[in-house]
């Protein structure tokens, strides 16, 4: 068949690399062939497994009583901590969680067993026939509860830089403020899933739905008490990820391989919606308390700020996420004299986890609402006072180093924005709001433009390293495969047009595989947005080794230099001809020359002490700013989001329309964050919002017509792959500008009631409530 | 108990499956039975889209030529059984049934072509539903000459949610998927093949546990017979007590195929809708009159839902919170119960006796809604008001459920509140009548002081509960809030509702 992108792609232009070419797999899914874990067909004896989940936040767990689901028809048995052969804690970092509750609960949710049938539903009823004997105990639900009793999960962490104090203590003016941030689900469409297959001798076939099946891996090895080489993962693609799938996916993957050992026979465990809800971990919700000293401009002087991150009940990623919030609690701003108080609040909730921006929106929301309230304060404009606080490009004016003390070189922040005011026509409409604002009462219009600049790379410098392998076959048709994996976001379609423009044959003739841990073995997970810089290197050097053999051997047939031989177009040239590049296969082949290769590659100049908190944990910064417009209605305080401009630091993009979508969907996921996602647990720590029923995230129509993204075309400063820069990421927190363009709003009507200066208390999200909230809460 | 043979219509072909127990849902059948791993499910509640298929149906029209109807729905929640007789599409059959012409160089269909174009998908697991939802505005809108405008698009995916892509490209793809070569479907040669299978179909089978009668006598006789049936219509609702709380149903009573409960008729000035119409199919007839309801239908669940979900099951049910039943409170609709022994009629507030409950006897059916047309602004003489206003609140626009619903109907003559009657949802244990408001404003003159009575009487009759929702002194100061908001729109003011800025004030 000759699809439409087969079609374009073979036409492509000699250079794949810039090139917007289609998902590699957009047709498949399209026709509905794409496939995921649960579509995968099954081998005969499938059973199916479900989770028994505890009722009670916190308690005693006395024993489990599945008489009742044994006696359902297709009922197998259960599965319970008794039935790990190794540790019963899950081989996460903090080594804090257990695989299945015993002794304890520690959440509404937890998995104490699982029920395991012939049948999905046979599974799902029996396991909420399982009577659990618990014994309930005080729970912490509450963040400022947990802090005030110094519940953590991890100790405090502090950073100081300069004399907070005594910047505070100069400042001419002075403001102290609160903040709550809600968490969020991720809610991937693919829900988590994991089908475990016994081999031979102990071995096991995973199909994982995760971001890191390397981790997925060694978690099974350590449940089973078998070494990492007895456990192959392999995921195709997921369904969504969005951090959700980093560590969350490993349980999944140990709870169905405990199954089919208990029971010798392959099982799947695919969650049910509201179950996921239940179980796994979300963005970590925030609250924060700041006191900020800054002169007549709006520049800060000093700042102390206290965050109190909700980890829930275990460690999990929380450490490095409330770590993150504090490398971006600066976000674009020099603070010249900071202190920051870090607390990870142990609660008996789900474990939050890692959700894209990985702690990067918690640190960036709180900076960018203290200056929102700054210029309120002053009366002056919020994007004056923003760009008034920003890292300096020039050396000689000393600010332009973080208070991690790293140097932030590259900075593109000011002509970004300068351009983006400009598409925008800021001045104009800031104008015409205002006017518009004074002639109407009801509906007050906002808007704001606000910065981000994310630090990329993982902040753990080890998991900085990436593998690939390149294999040639003698028809000239190309396989990739290296450690990254699948979660739509296109790392596969690039890492092909990389490999494609390495070894100058079609983009149609590169195919990317699972990615498997028994091909890219100790691969980190994709994540900290950073896929392609890692594996898109891996392969490149990968590719380019298989290259230079052939180079080396037409070198040798036409006698010259192997620098002189190029690949372009599917066609090798030297200065005595040109050959086919399957011509060229196929005669090295012949020759004994080896056509497959590894690559490898480990990001420079990074390091950093965690002890202290310093150094240069990014290798390098992307940067974007948006401009955002939104209307309230003061009666009810719904709102509506009028218009967004977007432009993003790309890099010199190596799939323009990937990354655009990477922009406007990072948006749009940061927006529903910010306004519609709630997230609810009543006062038993039941989450109440578990399903999309009562979980909204963003629809067709919260997406305004006018949503203008575009790349800001300037090639990293770093080497990085292609010139390329990260994407995942840091479009997410863009979405800020519309919190911040509600503030706009709500400051706009309290300006009417005789309160042009005060600060505007909204708590995220913005529903429609918390809006209301904030329009009639003004200050004393 | 035995379940008859299911036979539809599938890429030109009957597909038959026999012992598909009556609880079965139609992504089971799909995905487990059939090894069709296409279509996906995404929540197993209809709220995501992922699992959509498109439903093709020969309807007959009265004096007309039959037609086939194509819709949209979730096959997460609907029963396998529901499809018996009918042509199903999932997204693995676009490219491959040999009803639909695909232009020479296109195999994909122009919804997928376009969707392939526009980059809109990503991780792609939303997409096969977005795909069918596209299919079916293609059959419905494209093909059908009329160029799709943003809004449309939105409409029509209003029940597919996408985590990936913040929709743009999948937007973009609605509007463009005309621009290319047409691939229309056969529909004559489909209904030709629908009447073929109706033809084979046995009339009835009075030993399955599956039981879709065709005739209304017929159905309150298997009604009064299987007390302990479930009855199910668009199954929007039931399907969750399948997926989400694991109940199982012995014997099911599906109402679908009752010709008479299909209907919509307009007569004596009202319009008689079938318990059994869908809710696009009751929108649609109330928009013809009342077309300041477009909005609110528009966000009365997602397309998907309407096109299975109906107005009777929405009434039926009884969901403090479900939109219907506000509007046709306000509206006066009476509603008709039929049993082997009669009919009876009475206005719809009155079907309610507490949370979930009603006052229908075991062998009673929920039949017809009789929803009075009023006059409108349109035909108003100079100086007189008749303003209906249905207002949700909900987190999100749309496929959401109201925190509160409130529908408001005034009319004004010479200055004087002639008719006021207000339905509220979700500030009671049942959708109710705003009796208190009603009487606050009916012979006053309508001025600012009167709405604000009213908003104190609404006030004073409700006191709602906080739930994950929002909070009842949210709730509460809504309804003050919303009259208010009324009160402006019979004023004429401009730029006070977000509906109206939306369009006003784009840069």
């Amino acid at each position: 068949m000759n699809a439409p992108h087969e079609a374009a792609l073979t036409a492509a232009t000699a250079q794949a690399v810039g090139q917007s070419a289609f998902h590699e797999s957009a047709v498949a899914q399209l026709k509905g062939e794409a496939q995921y874990v649960d579509d995968v067909p099954e081998v005969r004896g499938t059973l199916y497994a479900a989770p028994i989940l505890s009722q009670v936040a916190h308690g005693q767990l006395h024993g489990v009583d599945a008489s009742a689901a044994l006696a359902l028809p297709g009922v197998r048995g259960v599965v319970l901590a008794a039935d790990i052969p190794g540790d019963p804690i899950l081989a996460a970092f903090g080594h804090d969680e257990p695989i299945f509750a015993q002794d304890t609960v520690q959440h509404i949710g937890q998995v104490i067993g699982l029920v395991v049938a012939d049948s999905v539903m046979a599974a799902r009823r029996a396991a909420r026939k399982v009577q659990c004997d618990i014994t309930p105990l005080p729970a912490l639900l509450n963040v400022h509860d947990a802090h005030r009793v110094q519940s953590y999960v991890l100790p405090p962490v502090h950073v100081k830089r300069g004399d907070a104090a005594a910047g505070l203590a100069r400042a001419g003016h002075r403001l102290q403020g609160t903040l709550e941030v809600g968490g969020q689900e991720h809610f991937y469409l693919e829900g988590q899933i994991a089908y475990a297959l016994p081999m031979e001798q102990d071995q096991w076939w995973i199909y994982s739905s995760t971001q890191h099946p390397g981790e997925v891996q060694h978690w099974v090895a350590h449940a089973l008490d078998i070494g990492n080489h007895a456990v192959t993962v392999q995921c195709r693609r997921m369904g969504g990820g969005f951090g959700g799938k980093e560590t969350q996916s490993g349980h999944l993957a140990v709870w169905a391989t405990l199954a089919a050992r208990k029971f010798n026979a392959p099982v799947k465990l695919r969650l049910d919606r509201d179950d996921d809800f239940m179980v796994t971990g979300k963005r970590h919700p925030f609250a924060y308390h700041w006191d900020v000293g800054f002169d007549d401009t709006g520049r800060i002087t000093g700042l102390q700020l206290e965050m109190l991150a909700n980890c829930g009940f275990s460690a999990d990623l929380s450490g490095p996420v409330a770590d993150r919030a504090i490398f971006h609690a600066d976000n674009a701003y020099f603070l010249s004299d900071v202190s920051i108080s870090s607390y990870r609040c142990k609660l008996h909730t789900q474990s939050h986890t890692a959700f894209r921006g990985f702690g990067g929106p918690q640190g960036v929301i709180v900076i960018e609402t203290i200056l929102g309230d700054i210029a309120r304060t002053l009366g002056l404009d919020a994007l004056a006072v923003r760009r008034r606080n920003y890292y300096e490009a020039d050396p000689a004016a000393g600010r332009d180093v973080t208070h991690y003390q790293m140097r932030v070189e590259d900075n593109i922040l000011l002509p970004i924005t300068q351009k983006l005011e400009q598409s925008a026509n800021y001045p104009q409409r800031l104008k015409a709001i205002a006017d518009w604002n004074a002639r109407n009462d009801v509906i007050q219009r906002g808007i704001a433009i606000t910065p981000v600049k994310f630090g990329i790379s993982f902040t753990a410098t080890l998991f900085n390293q990436a593998g690939a392998l390149v294999h040639v076959y003698t028809d000239g048709t190309v396989q990739v495969n290296h450690g990254g994996t699948e979660m739509g976001q296109g790392l596969h379609t690039k890492v092909a047009q990389i490999v494609a423009d390495e070894l100058g044959v079609p983009l149609a003739q590169v195919k990317v595989t699972a990615s498997d841990t028994s091909k890219v073995p100790n691969a980190s997970a994709t994540a900290a947005s950073s896929g392609t810089d890692l594996n898109g290197r891996a392969a490149q050097y990968a590719a380019r080794s298989v290259r230079d053999n052939l180079a080396a051997f037409v070198a040798g047939l036409d006698h010259c230099g192997a620098g002189a031989v190029g690949f372009v177009g599917g066609v090798v040239r030297t200065p005595k001809g040109e050959r086919a590049f399957t011509d060229v296969v196929q005669a090295a082949y012949a020759n004994r020359i080896q056509l497959w290769s590894d690559g490898f590659y480990r990001t420079p100049k990074i390091h950093y002490d965690k002890t202290t908190l310093t150094g240069r944990p990014f290798y390098y910064f992307a940067y974007g700013a948006a401009c955002t417009e939104v209307a309230i209605d003061t009666l009810t305080g719904e709102s509506r989001v009028l218009a967004i401009d977007v432009l993003y630091d790309a890099g010199r993009s190596i799939n323009p329309a990937i990354d655009i979508g990477q922009v406007e969907g990072g948006f749009i996921q940061g927006m529903g964050w910010l306004t519609t996602e709630q997230l609810v647990w009543n006062d038993k720590g039941l989450l109440t919002t578990h399903a999309p029923s009562t979980y909204k995230i963003p629809a067709t129509g919260d997406v305004p017509a006018h949503f203008k993204v575009e790349l800001f075309e300037e090639p990293n400063h770093e080497d990085n792959v292609g010139g390329s820069k990260a994407v995942g990421e840091p479009p997410f927190m863009l979405a800020i500008s519309v919190y911040e363009a509600l503030r706009h709003a709500i400051g706009s009507h309290h300006a009417k009631q005789g309160h042009a200066h005060a600060p505007v208390q909204l708590e995220a999200p913005a529903t429609a409530e918390h809006v209301l909230n904030a329009l009639q809460a003004l200050p004393s | 108990m035995t379940t008859r043979t299911i036979q539809f219509l599938r890429r030109g072909q009957p597909v038959t499956l026999h012992d598909v127990p009556p609880d079965r849902t139609l992504l089971e059948v799909l995905r487990e039975d059939l090894h069709c791993t296409g279509t996906k499910e995404g929540c197993g509640e209809g709220d995501c889209g992922a699992c959509t298929v498109v439903l093709g149906e020969r309807m007959q029209q009265a004096g007309k030529d039959p037609v086939l109807q194509l819709r949209a729905i979730n096959s997460c929640i609907r029963l396998a059984h529901s499809v018996d007789g009918l042509a199903l599409w999932t997204v693995e059959d676009l490219a491959r049934d040999p009803l639909i012409a695909h232009a020479a160089g296109h195999p994909l269909h122009p919804a997928q072509e376009a969707m392939v174009q526009c980059h809109g998908s990503q991780c792609g697991f939303c997409t096969p539903g977005f795909v069918m939802s596209l299919f079916g505005l293609y059959e419905n809108h494209t093909l059908q000459g009329a160029p799709v405008d943003r809004t449309q698009a939105q409409e029509a995916l209003s029940g597919n949610l996408c985590r990936c892509t913040g929709y743009r490209p999948i937007l973009d793809a609605a509007q463009q998927m005309g621009d290319l070569p047409p691939a229309p479907l056969n529909q004559s040669a489909v209904l030709q093949k629908l009447e073929q299978l109706q033809r084979e179909r046995k009339s009835v089978d009075s030993e399955s546990a599956y039981q879709s009668p065709t005739d209304l006598q017929e159905l309150l006789r298997l009604r009064a017979d299987q007390p302990h049936a479930q009855v199910v219509a668009g199954c929007t609702d039931v399907g969750l007590w399948v997926t989400k709380q694991h109940k199982r149903f012995p014997a099911v009573l599906d109402l679908t195929r009752v010709t008479a409960l299909r209907q919509i008729t307009r007569q004596d000035g009202q319009l008689q809708i079938g318990a059994a119409a869908t809710l696009t199919e009751a929108f649609a007839a109330l928009e013809q009159h009342y077309p300041e309801l477009h909005r609110f239908a528009a966000r009365f669940a997602g397309l998907p839902v309407r096109n299975s979900g109906t107005l009777g099951g929405n009434v039926a049910n009884g969901s403090p919170i479900g939109d219907s039943m506000p509007l046709l409170i306000a509206l006066n609709a009476q509603i008709v119960l039929a049993s082997v022994r009669g009919e009876r009629r009475l206005p719809l507030e009155n079907l309610y006796t507490g949370y979930r409950q009603n006052v229908m006897a075991v062998d009673e059916l929920l039949v017809r809604i009789d929803v009075p047309l009023h006059a409108t602004q349109a035909t108003a003489q100079a100086g007189d008001l008749h303003l209906l206003r249905a207002y949700k609140v909900s987190k999100r626009q749309d496929d959401d459920i109201s925190a509160v619903c409130l529908v408001l109907r005034v009319a004004v003559q010479g200055g004087i509140v002639t008719e006021a009657t207000i339905g509220a949802g979700g500030v009671a244990a049942t959708p109710v009548r705003a009796t208190q408001a009603e009487a606050a404003l009916r012979g006053q003159p309508w001025n600012a002081a009167t709405a604000q009575a009213a908003a104190v009487a609404l006030q004073a009759q409700f006191s709602p509960i906080s739930d994950m929702r929002a909070s009842g002194a949210y709730r509460s100061q809504l309804l003050a809030s919303l009259v208010t908001r009324f009160w402006n729109e019979s004023q004429g003011h401009r730029a006070t509702t977000l509906e109206q800025i939306a369009v006003e004030v784009l840069p």
